[in-house]
């Protein structure tokens, strides 16, 4: 199976409750949390398309889409 | 993501505090049923009270939020009165193993064919903080201020001895293992119970001076192991997480047909 | 289905009202005096593709025939004082939820374990307020094994119609007693089926919108409409809210759809009311014994009369009042302290005029001891 090539990652600034877990549990430090507390991608050239951050985010305000 | 056709959009950004589990275990859940493609006219969520029963209000399936500790009573009668349904019973581990312990071991010895989640971050979050039966010895709660002298309920060992038929525990910070589990238990035909430990951030971890969300699944990952590792020879305290039992036994709905075969042949 | 003769218990009378009806839902719990309906509804359901299930305590009963009806089953539960009491909880939910469902109390003596199981009738302010909140309900009685048919069948109707539960106050007397039953013919009572919607996939369904005549259209659970269904106050899609509005709207609609219809379901049997200067007011089986004392002293030239009420709840305070307009005296005839003595105080023009004859040490009230209270009260000694 190819890898799958990211396209982009969606944040939901709105539901994001800024937990920080996708954040810390990215296993390629791909996402931050900003000023007020959100996430944002910082380096989504590093990203593996893992899909972590995206199924621990409690607040289901995160997307990785691929292409 | 197509998780979010399963769910009611506008009631969110959702109740549960930054950080709360109960999110990931929603998350999960999700993932499982759309991974199994179900029709959401064919699932039914029944729920109790608490901070982990509100999950039934965000799905968008046919939804039954009921009263504390008796979400797997009200289960039985869906599932009997119309046996072609799905039904999800997810349950804080208050609402399940205290006030609805009766239920939970009753539905488990009857083994009806319902999927029961209990949602355990060891704590009554909706009111507040007060130590529950999975909160352990030496835990503090806001009922327990000189530290908890109740002995905690082992959930699966609870389930195994009650008669389940699938029996699994997970955790939040395995969350892909979680949908896998969840999706197990949703097919298996009986009576399917998956603990799930989950962080209360704002109760338990303060209470307790456990950290975080973060630190709260840092703490899962460390006190875990897969079923039969090698890590859980060398470390008896280590909690196996998987799937315990999964066995094929006569399903109560599925014999209530024959009692009604057998029944109708006295009478004609 | 020919009109068949029974000779049976009232439990089973009851059993046999459920089952015309149109009852395919049983779920219940061992209980004195209430046990028979348990039993044989465990046999006859299924032989007619039913589901019966002993559920593993009285609380878990209600909430499966609650849930059993969000599917689209008739259901029903059966238990006693100690029972009902382990109910409340859940029936407080079908009422906030609005579920139909039928719950039958045959009454044993109380508070507590009380006095098993002998007769009583003290349960009929439980029924009444058991719950926390404010609320209507609606409870029916019988006093013989025709008529506990017969308001099993109403409970059924009214339950459907009005989309709430109904309780049936039966008493260990009337549920033990054996007695002839007509089973009508199938069709010679009309019944209430569930309203369902009409809407189709895709239109918005609003599980709780009343129509312009106050029915609530049903979607069973598993149908094209997905909702949500909770205790907590909810907006008309079901979903929870505390806007001020939404709670004080629910409340009030709770408890008209019952008040404002609560001639409809005012049901009594009147005998020799109409010249008669003292009345009896009674219900169950003490209605057995009050009327058996009307009928002994007509002949004697007493004008005495009885109102036997079949509608406790919503109390039918007008027929009451009505009825008693011109009586030198009402005597309420029950088995408790006066629970229908106080609201018929509250009803009538005189409270003054209203006595009690009653007995609540487990035995029937029997003609006697009517007789000996009219005595009293007419200042003659026993």
């Amino acid at each position: 199976m190819a890898k799958p090539k990211l396209k982009q990652h969606v944040i939901n600034r709105e539901w994001c409750k800024g937990c920080g877990i996708c954040a810390h549990f990215c296993p390629k430090d791909v996402l931050e949390m900003d000023e007020k507390d959100k996430a944002v991608v910082k380096r989504p050239e590093d990203c593996i398309c893992c899909k972590l951050c995206e199924i621990r985010c409690p607040d289901l305000a995160l997307d990785v889409e691929t292409e | 993501m197509a998780v979010k056709d399963y769910i009611r959009e506008r009631f969110f950004p959702h109740m549960w505090c930054p950080g709360c589990g109960h999110g990931i275990v929603l998350n999960s859940l999700l993932r499982a049923v759309e991974r199994l493609g179900m029709s959401k006219n064919e699932i039914v969520m029944v729920s109790g009270i608490g901070c982990s029963s509100r999950i039934s209000g965000y799905v968008d399936f046919h939804t039954l939020h009921t009263i504390h500790g008796r979400a797997l009573a009200f289960a039985t009668g869906v599932k009997l009165g119309q046996p072609e349904l799905n039904i999800i019973v997810p349950m804080g581990d208050g609402d399940a193993l205290s006030i609805g312990g009766n239920h939970f071991i009753h539905a488990a010895r009857r083994n009806i064919d319902l999927t029961a989640i209990v949602m355990n971050n060891r704590i009554y979050g909706m009111t507040g903080g007060q130590y529950s039966p999975l909160s352990g010895y030496g835990t503090m709660a806001t009922t327990a201020p000189y530290s908890n002298i109740d002995q905690d309920f082992d959930v699966v060992d609870l389930s195994i001895a009650a008669g389940a038929a699938f029996v699994a525990r997970t955790t939040v910070y395995h969350a892909k293992q979680m949908a896998d589990i969840l999706m197990k238990a949703i097919i298996h035909e009986g009576f399917s119970v998956v603990e799930v430990m989950t962080q209360c951030p704002t109760y338990f971890g303060r209470k307790n001076r456990a950290g975080d969300a973060v630190d709260m699944m840092e703490h899962m990952k460390e006190i875990t192991t897969p079923i039969g590792s090698k890590a859980k020879e060398k470390n008896p305290d280590l909690l196996e997480r998987g799937i315990f039992v999964q066995k094929e036994i006569p399903e109560y709905c599925q014999e209530y047909e024959r009692i009604i075969e057998r029944a109708q042949a006295d009478v004609s | 289905m020919e009109q068949r003769i029974k000779f049976l218990q009232g439990n089973e009378a009851c059993v046999e009202g459920a089952l015309y009806a149109g009852l395919n839902f049983f779920a219940g719990y061992p209980i004195t005096p209430s046990t028979e309906i348990a039993e044989n509804l465990s046999a006859r359901l299924p032989q007619q593709g039913g589901k019966f299930i002993q559920m593993e305590d009285e609380i878990a009963s209600m909430c499966a025939i609650i849930g059993a009806s969000l599917t689209g089953n008739k259901v029903m539960t059966a238990t006693s004082g100690p029972g009902f009491s382990l109910k409340q909880e859940a029936l407080g939910y079908a009422v906030m939820a609005e579920i139909p469902c039928v719950v039958v109390n045959v009454q044993r003596g109380g508070p507590s374990t009380g006095n098993p199981t002998h007769v009583s009738q003290g349960d009929v302010m439980q029924a009444r307020w058991g719950r926390h909140g404010d609320q209507a309900i609606v409870v029916l009685t019988a006093s013989n094994n025709q008529d506990v048919f017969g308001m099993t069948v109403e409970a059924f109707n009214i339950a459907e119609t009005y989309r709430t539960p109904v309780v049936l106050l039966l008493d260990e007397a009337v549920g033990h007693m054996r007695e002839k039953l007509v089973i009508p013919a199938a069709g010679d009572i009309p019944l209430v089926e569930r309203l369902k919607t009409a809407l189709k996939e895709g239109i918005d369904y609003h599980p709780y919108l009343p129509r312009e005549d106050g029915r609530l259209p049903m979607s069973d659970f598993g149908g094209v409409h997905r909702y949500n269904v909770t205790g907590l106050f909810h907006d008309m899609w079901g979903f929870p809210s505390n806007n001020p509005g939404v709670v004080h709207g629910l409340l009030r609609h709770l408890v008209d759809k019952i008040n404002n219809n609560a001639n409809q379901m005012a049901r009594y049997k009147e005998y020799y009311l109409d010249d008669a200067d003292r009345i009896l007011i009674s219900y169950g089986s003490s209605a057995r014994s009050a009327l058996h004392v009307v009928e002994n002293r007509r002949p004697r030239g007493e004008r005495l009369g009885l109102l036997e009420l079949q509608t406790i709840w919503p109390f039918p305070d007008h027929i009451v009042r009505d009825k008693c307009k011109d009586a030198d005296s009402v005597i309420v005839v029950e088995m408790n302290m006066g629970q229908v003595m106080q609201m018929v105080k509250n009803a009538v023009d005189n409270p003054k005029k209203v006595f009690l004859a009653n007995r609540i040490d487990g035995q029937l009230v029997t003609p006697t001891d009517i007789r000996n209270i009219l005595r009293l009260i007419q200042g003659q000694g026993v």
